[in-house]
């Protein structure tokens, strides 16, 4: 019984994920709509994500240079804050964070808009909710993410510098030459915008396929934002193992 | 020949698993008429509504809308049915995160290619019909119950329906917002030539406004006729609706064993 109702819930989320990709075309051609979406899941999330990248970048900092330092690396400091970075905790960081901050607002705007009838109030006007409200956020999710997580590693390597350089006093040129002749273009960056596109793509799919199935009661809702941010943050771990063994290769 | 009746009901049967909503229910609602539909709740007054909308599909028997059935499974011919039916929901279901304006001008945006100005145009009118031009740019939630329900009934009309269909439209309205409500229901129904659909558990103010009314308990129609037809019926479950007693066919208490046991005082 139990297996029964996980496929059955598996099967019921594929579907719908074909029809939010069938409404995607719908959403390119409002671009007003998206936009709107990209400001308020986009913007609103800058101030977590840069405060977080800094925090980040700090502590990267320290502990590198704590362990660089004993083999007499320490100049590389730059490299290895921005590796971690740019792979690895850009992505994911902003992962978790996009499903507390935008994944939970997305989820409880729809269950309560569902709750109070504007969904099939919509259905009744003819107008798709699936294309009118839910294909936008879904683009706009899609958006938002990698140019975030670009944010925070970006951010996260100014506060490296401020730790790294300003702070312990690791020459600035050695850690920005460092850095630009170790970090490859595809090979690291490009490898970290694959990932943050996909936990894009399953963080916001989550978030609405949640808000859209919620029991339409404060109780209902409310699991459903819950639902929201567990299976986000585990979809998001999950993703970044399998997405970096398969992407995975020897530095050159 | 151009069919009278604009819906027309044959014979429907609804149903959730074991439950059944609605048994073999035939009615027909003749163009440009108010009908009511009343009935205790949970009697499938809604259910009925979202038949004629193609939100669900009938077990067994025909929905159809001017002569053709609603097809629940045919997304084009359902959403040119919808464009031509306008419906109000119980507690009005305004978009929360636009204004009065831009609610009332939703369908419009979205239905045509109307240039803003004469949306303005449409908008306010509609807004004027029902009272509320001044709320134009208002949120909804700074409206009172009553308020939101007129925005809503507003946005309903806006592409000039033919059917307009309303959930309990006087539920929880103070007197004044009923006698309004009520007063717009028959006066938008005569200066529109639409057909109005009332679902209802509102005994005075459907007879006052409506010309046929089609009286349902548990899933079975069990009066219709004018209101004064209705009103004269001696059948005991319509009494029962209109006289609005507690006890009669229909039971004052929900089938249970037998009290004493259930307090232990007998074994």
């Amino acid at each position: 019984m139990w297996a029964l109702g996980l496929l059955r819930g598996l099967g019921h989320s594929a579907f719908f994920l074909v029809d939010l990709l069938r409404s995607l075309p719908w959403a390119l051609r409002r671009l007003f709509l998206t936009i709107a979406q990209i400001h308020s899941i986009g913007n609103y999330s800058l101030v977590i994500i840069a405060a977080s990248g800094l925090a980040v970048g700090f502590v990267l900092a320290l502990q590198g240079y704590y362990t660089l330092s004993r083999y007499g690396a320490a100049e590389s400091l730059g490299l290895l804050v921005a590796l971690s970075l740019v792979r690895e905790l850009g992505p994911v960081v902003t992962g978790l964070l996009f499903a507390g901050r935008a994944g939970t607002s997305l989820t409880a705007e729809i269950g309560l808009m569902k709750a109070g009838e504007q969904l099939a109030a919509m259905e009744m006007m003819a107008v798709d909710p699936k294309e009118r409200v839910l294909a936008p956020r879904f683009l706009a999710g899609i958006i938002a993410m990698p140019l975030l997580a670009a944010l925070f590693s970006a951010v996260g390597i100014l506060g490296g510098y401020v730790v790294g350089v300003l702070m312990i006093g690791i020459d600035p040129g050695a850690f920005w030459s460092q850095m630009q002749n170790g970090v490859d273009v595809w090979d690291d960056v490009g490898n970290g915008i694959v990932k943050s596109v996909v936990f894009g793509i399953a963080c916001t799919f989550v978030a609405l396929y949640q808000g859209y199935e919620a029991q339409a009661t404060p109780e209902g809702v409310a699991q459903a934002t819950t639902r929201t941010v567990v299976i986000s943050s585990l979809a998001v771990l999950g993703l970044d193992f399998v997405l970096t063994a398969l992407m995975f290769s020897a530095p050159r | 020949m151009k069919n009278d009746n604009l819906v027309q009901i044959d014979r429907v049967t609804f149903g959730y698993d074991q439950r059944v909503i609605l048994s073999d229910i035939t009615m027909t609602f003749p163009r440009g008429k108010v009908i009511a539909i009343m009935g205790g709740s949970g009697c499938g007054k809604t259910t009925l509504l979202r038949l004629i909308g193609g939100t669900l599909t009938p077990q067994r028997g025909v929905v159809s809308f001017d002569g053709s059935p609603v097809n629940p499974r045919d997304r084009e011919s359902l959403y040119a049915l919808r464009r031509r039916v306008g419906m109000l929901f119980q507690f009005g279901a305004l978009f929360t995160d636009l204004t009065v304006f831009d609610n009332v001008a939703f369908p419009l945006r979205e239905h045509t290619t109307l240039p803003e100005p004469m949306i303005r145009d449409l908008v306010l009118m509609k807004l004027n019909a029902v009272g509320l031009r001044g709320a134009a740019q208002l949120k909804p939630a700074d409206l009172s119950g009553g308020m939101a329900r007129r925005v809503a009934l507003a946005r309903a009309i806006a592409l000039d329906p033919e059917l307009i269909m309303y959930d309990e439209p006087f539920a929880g309205l103070d007197p004044i917002s009923l006698g309004v409500a009520a007063n717009l229901i028959r006066r938008l129904n005569d200066a529109t030539g639409a057909t109005s659909l009332v679902v209802s558990h509102d005994v005075r103010e459907c007879f006052l406004i409506s010309d046929y009314v089609y009286v349902i308990s548990s899933g079975r129609i069990v009066g219709h006729g004018t209101p004064a037809e209705v009103q004269a019926s001696d059948d005991p479950e319509v009494r029962q609706f209109i006289d609005g007693e507690p006890d009669g066919p229909v039971k004052f208490h929900y089938p249970a064993g037998e009290y004493g046991a259930d307090l232990g005082l007998r074994s």
